[in-house]
């Protein structure tokens, strides 16, 4: 049975986490990953990201190649991260390169949840600053999926700098007049959230996303009591002002292109 | 075996009873006596704290008697003016911020601020800070650089607080705000590391040109509770977590991500405020006047960089 992790092998059928209905996969595929019965929106890959917010063979990955050190000498690191290489095909949990969305070329990134819990230490703050770099350089407006429980434990406190890093270099791309869309999903919490995907001019995010600062077992276990239904949800987060729009999926491109179109209007290169 | 001494460390109950003790002999007045205890107490001293492990240096940095932002203004600043609130929701007691004079020159000082008795650490939620702490701190800070005037960051939290209030009313949003909005101001800031440096709620206001750490402090990207927590699923195993985590000053001095370690007086912070206060105070204006050399935008410039340093990968040849 697979749950939320909508992409494992060949397996043909899936079981919606949230109302139990079995889904054929070429059903699912066909509905950007989304169960026809109740609108639960499975977790997908930055592939499927890519796949649906970009023009068809605009993608251009960079920096593919950066890998994650030990400086830490963690218990265990290296064999997760060579754990987390193998399950994903990717060499951390971000990936960025240049490509275009309805025709406007922009600067785009994904997290990966599946590679260690779309942790950020070193390698995805580094990637993500010169994301926000190139996008500055070449004037292109830079779109970011993020999903993560935030910063990467196994690399101490240097994935801790990261938040300042990336949040530092936004500050630079603000002031330079470019816009950030971001587009956290499910889930995306902690030193992610409380960095740059909280610092979107834009934010963006789908029904049921699972968004905050704190986990919420940490948060129960610190108030003595259970969290009410719907917290921290993206639908939550839009009641308190925190994001500007929870979208389904399928409309995610529209939403996106349709907000350059205005922002962008002057700069198509 | 002896009960605990309040307000002492399982480590330091040796020093505490001879501390008993010299109050004995002192009543009587022996003075052949006191001399003897005083001299065994500084040897003991130099014995307890010469080698102290990751985790005895993280009860330190949590010492009860361990002094707090406010302790250090009392003695560090004059013409201590305090602000308060984030004009749209609260005041923080769990951070301080405000404005005064070290050694005459006008400052800015934030920090974060723990309670001495129950009833002062439910006020100030245990140094917790919920969004409207790290809105105010900015808003206060903004005004620093408007006016030029330089800015002093102490941090002491155990991390930023995890609570229904603080989700609904952005935390997440704030820290990131803050990351962003530190990063462009025009003046000097100095970020030091006073106690724990808990995580994002720490990091929240050190986005500093020179950040330094009392040689006590603790920083870290979770708690050795929590860290043991998700490694072996036993929290008690904490003492072997703050090992791995390096997270002590002289760790942090290694890894490039802190300038300079500042001294305390022998044992920590806690056995003499206005030594620490006094040794706190040297440090920071010593880094004060190198960054006031600089103009504002050099100093923006060099603290983007220096965050954008920190660190390290490989990458592979070239495509
Ligand atoms: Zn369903």
């Amino acid at each position: 049975m697979v749950e939320s992790s909508a992409r494992s092998g060949e397996t043909l059928w899936f079981r919606c986490s949230r109302c139990g209905e079995i889904i054929y996969r070429k059903t699912l595929e066909s509905n950007f990953y989304i169960c026809n019965r109740c609108g639960y929106h499975f977790r997908i890959t930055p592939e499927d990201y890519i796949r649906i917010i970009l023009d068809d063979g605009t993608w251009e990955e960079i920096d593919a190649d950066i890998l994650a050190l030990d400086p830490l000498k963690f218990p265990k690191y290296q064999e997760k991260l060579k754990e987390a290489r193998a399950k994903t095909g990717h060499a951390d949990a971000f990936a960025y390169g240049r490509g275009r969305t309805g025709g406007v070329p922009v600067v785009f990134g994904v997290m990966d949840f599946n590679f260690i819990g779309g942790s950020m230490g070193p390698v995805v703050g580094e990637k993500v600053a010169r994301s926000v770099r190139l996008a500055r350089n070449e004037r292109r407006p830079l779109i970011i999926v993020a999903t993560s429980g935030g910063a990467r434990m196994q690399e101490g406190i240097l994935s801790l700098m990261q938040m300042a890093k990336t949040s530092a270099e936004l500050a630079l791309l603000r002031r330079d007049g470019v816009p950030f869309i971001s587009v956290p999903v499910d889930p995306c919490t902690a030193g992610v959230m409380a960095s740059f995907a909280s610092l979107g001019d834009v934010i963006i995010s789908e029904p049921g996303a699972l968004l905050g600062f704190a986990g919420q077992r940490v948060i129960e276990d610190t108030i003595g009591q259970k969290l009410p239904e719907g917290f921290q949800r993206a639908e939550f987060m839009l009641k308190h002002g925190l994001i500007d729009i929870v979208t389904p999926r399928r409309r995610l491109k529209e939403t996106i292109v349709n907000i350059l179109s205005v922002l962008w209007h002057g700069e198509r290169l | 075996m002896p009960g605990v001494s309040p307000g002492w460390l399982d480590f330091e109950q040796p020093l505490a009873e001879l501390f008993e003790r010299l109050e004995e002999v002192n009543a009587l007045g022996v003075t052949t006596e006191i001399k003897k205890l005083q001299q065994q107490i500084e040897e003991l001293k130099i014995k307890l704290y010469a080698n102290l492990t990751p985790w005895q240096r993280v009860q330190l940095a949590r010492h009860p008697r361990r002094p707090y932002t406010l302790d250090y203004i009392e003695r560090m600043v004059t013409n201590f003016v305090e602000l308060h609130g984030d004009r749209a929701f609260a005041d923080d007691p769990a951070i301080v911020a405000g404005l005064g004079k070290i050694d005459e020159i006008p400052f800015a000082i934030i920090g974060h601020q723990k309670g001495k008795d129950t009833k002062e650490k439910l006020t100030r939620n245990f140094g917790m800070p919920h969004p409207e702490g790290y809105r105010k701190a900015l808003r206060i800070m903004e005004l620093a650089a408007r006016n030029n005037v330089p800015i002093l960051c102490l941090i002491d939290t155990p991390g930023a607080y995890p609570g229904i209030g603080a989700e609904e009313r952005g935390q997440a949003e704030a820290i990131a705000r803050n990351l962003r909005e530190m990063a462009l101001l025009t003046v000097p800031v100095i970020a030091v590391v006073t106690g724990e440096g808990g995580s994002g709620g720490a990091l929240a206001i050190a986005v500093g040109d020179r950040v330094l750490m009392q040689e006590n402090a603790v920083y870290s990207v979770i708690s050795p509770e929590g860290c043991a927590a998700i490694l072996w699923r036993d929290g008690s195993r904490a003492e072997e977590a703050a090992k791995v985590l390096k997270l002590t000053a002289p760790d942090l001095l290694n890894l490039g991500v802190i300038d300079e370690i500042v001294p305390e007086p022998l044992g920590g912070a806690h056995h003499d405020w206005d030594e620490a206060a006094r040794l706190l105070k040297k440090a920071v204006m010593a880094n004060y006047h190198v960054l006031n050399t600089l103009p504002g935008e050099e100093l923006v410039s060099r603290r983007i960089e220096k965050f954008s340093a920190i660190g390290v990968f490989q990458q592979g040849e070239e495509k």
